[in-house]
């Protein structure tokens, strides 16, 4: 039989995080520290709001780029949170989860060979969207002692003729670094001189904490050359309904609205009736969970210190990125050994580019109780190391 | 500082000085000191555990009573509210708006016990006009805690 199988597809290599699952799976009582979803439950009131659009028959297809309604409360959000304004009939499409947003702004944008500028470590999806939209990956290395944040040189190094888009991944996963208005500003400069798109995928947004989130579509001139992308998983705790959108110029979303519209048509109905709810009814919520992931960092940046885990102070997202280069193993060898005598599951940093090695991402969505549970382990674990 | 402390401790009171420092990222000296002038203050008004009885071998009976009274001259509900308080098998007492006036919760060993405590004592007050009392069948959730089942993480082990 003839091999049906596309090139392209076979090319891209598998996550980086498959093999640890089937380690955990002869696993009792492992305590997880991989998850990259928060552990709240969807707050109820937008569940109730879910149920009674099912009640009332919400069960067709909505417009492609989602309701008209909706569209209005992102644009209210989005004015009231960042001071941007988006013109919802034209400038915005809801999608299923970031995770599409990404795929099809790739995919509207790129021609074959041009290149798409990726800072590493960051979320697994951006170079296989590039390598399927016909893209060509360049990738940055992000350093340790900027705490992970995209500088001007490293940009600019970067940069050929054939670039044509920025991806912008903070506050950041893996790392929870965030990037302030004036890094951004900085930034902005050599993307406006040098005529690039900036893919800002901006999900954490809600979950900052030193100061409030900065858009760089917020930042003069940038609007008309950034696809911001969001959604309600993080914020609202809503991973499993899968909701997000993006904002952009119209030509650009125009066409992402285009593919949009065959691939999938629409963005699941009952989590948009639900996502108004969260717009309209939702903020007490966030600021609750953003209080609690706040009690949660301070908690293991304090645990590290005590037992001297080198790790830079992040204020996003939840996660954590402590250094373990002094262990003098590889970040997969670390988290293998972890999984294996203490039975504590943590993502390496290489599963989110090679600049990850010597790395480990530690999320803190989890109950306090489970942390301190989990640090215990991770203590004894690396008290054994030292006295090898 | 003050509101997200309580926040955390009206949740779990056990929660020691060390770590409410470490979560909310101030000295064990300030927390220790905003302990107390919340005690002294009586915003902390006590510490308690809940118990599910129902688990136990102990016999429980609760019950609420909707009690409708006549307000005393100068004074309002808070003298009948008082005389009701004072009796140690009163768990709590509230003024409610609407059908009735005050809302009285009892616990008891049995249900002769508190039919005792309603028709002995309660309805024999001067300034009570009547009394409803209903009986507690199961408790699913008190203090804004789920009695009957612990939550599991449904979530994978790793989620990139």
């Amino acid at each position: 039989m003839r091999n049906f199988l596309s090139d392209k597809i076979v090319n891209i290599k598998p996550s980086g995080i498959r093999k640890f699952f089937d380690l955990v799976s002869e696993m009792k009582d492992v305590i997880s520290l991989g998850v990259g979803e928060p552990d709240f439950e969807t707050p109820w009131h937008i569940r109730d709001e879910g149920i009674y659009a099912f009640e009332k028959g919400k069960t067709f297809y909505t417009s492609n780029s989602g309701l008209k309604e909706l569209r209005e409360e992102i644009g209210k959000y989005l004015y009231r949170r960042q001071n941007l304004n988006y013109n919802p009939n034209e400038e915005m499409i809801v999608t299923v989860g970031g995770s599409e947003a990404i795929d099809i702004c790739l995919r509207a944008v790129l021609n074959n060979g041009d290149e798409v500028i990726i800072p590493q470590p960051s979320y697994v999806s951006y170079e296989p969207c590039t390598i399927l939209a016909g893209g060509k990956p360049v990738f940055i290395n992000l350093k340790g002692e900027n705490d992970f944040k995209l500088t001007c040189e490293e940009l600019k190094s970067a940069i050929t003729d054939k670039t044509k888009v920025l991806i912008l991944p903070y506050p950041n996963n893996p790392t929870g670094s965030v990037m302030g208005k004036k890094d951004l500003e900085d930034i902005a400069k050599i993307i406006i001189e040098k005529d690039i798109l900036v893919l800002s995928d901006e999900i954490y947004s809600e979950l900052t904490y030193k100061g409030e989130h900065v858009s760089i579509a917020s930042i003069d001139g940038m609007k008309e050359r950034t696809i911001l992308i969001n959604g309600f998983s993080k914020s609202y705790a809503m991973t499993g309904w899968r909701l997000g959108y993006a904002c952009g110029p119209k030509e650009i979303i125009k066409q992402m609205t285009k593919i949009h519209q065959y691939a999938i048509m629409c963005a699941p109905t009952i989590s948009q009736y639900a996502a108004i709810e969260a717009l309209k009814n939702g903020d007490k919520d966030v600021e609750m969970m953003r209080n609690s992931y706040n009690q949660r960092r301070r908690f293991l940046m304090n645990a590290f210190k005590e037992m001297g885990l080198k790790c830079f102070e992040p204020f996003g997202a939840f996660y954590v990125f402590p250094c373990i280069k002094e262990f003098g193993m590889s970040s997969e060898e670390f988290a293998t050994k972890l999984l294996e005598e203490e039975h504590v599951a943590a993502v390496p940093g290489t599963a989110f580019g090679e600049s990850g090695e010597g790395y480990l991402r530690i999320s803190y969505a989890y109950s306090i109780d489970n942390l301190k549970n989990a640090i215990k382990r991770l203590n004894r674990f690396i008290t054994n190391l030292r006295n090898k | 500082m003050r509101e997200e402390l309580l926040s955390i401790i009206e949740k779990n009171s056990r929660v020691d000085i060390k770590e409410l420092a470490t979560r909310l990222g101030v000295s064990e000296i300030e927390i220790a000191n905003e302990i107390e002038a919340l005690e002294r203050e009586n915003v902390i008004c006590g510490y308690h555990t809940l118990v599910d009885w129902e688990k136990t071998s102990v016999e429980k009976v609760n019950a609420l009573i909707e009690v409708r009274v006549t307000p005393q001259r100068g004074q309002g509900f808070d003298r009948i509210a008082e005389r009701i308080y004072n009796y140690p098998e009163v768990k709590s007492v509230y003024l409610i708006s609407g059908g009735y006036d005050l809302l009285v919760t009892l616990e008891e060993k049995s249900l002769k016990e508190i039919a005792g405590f309603v028709s002995d004592k309660l309805s024999t007050l001067d300034s009570v006009l009547s009394t409803a009392t209903h009986f507690i069948l199961k408790k699913y959730k008190d203090h804004g805690t789920i009695m009957e089942k612990k939550k599991v993480d449904e979530r994978e082990v790793f989620i990139p």
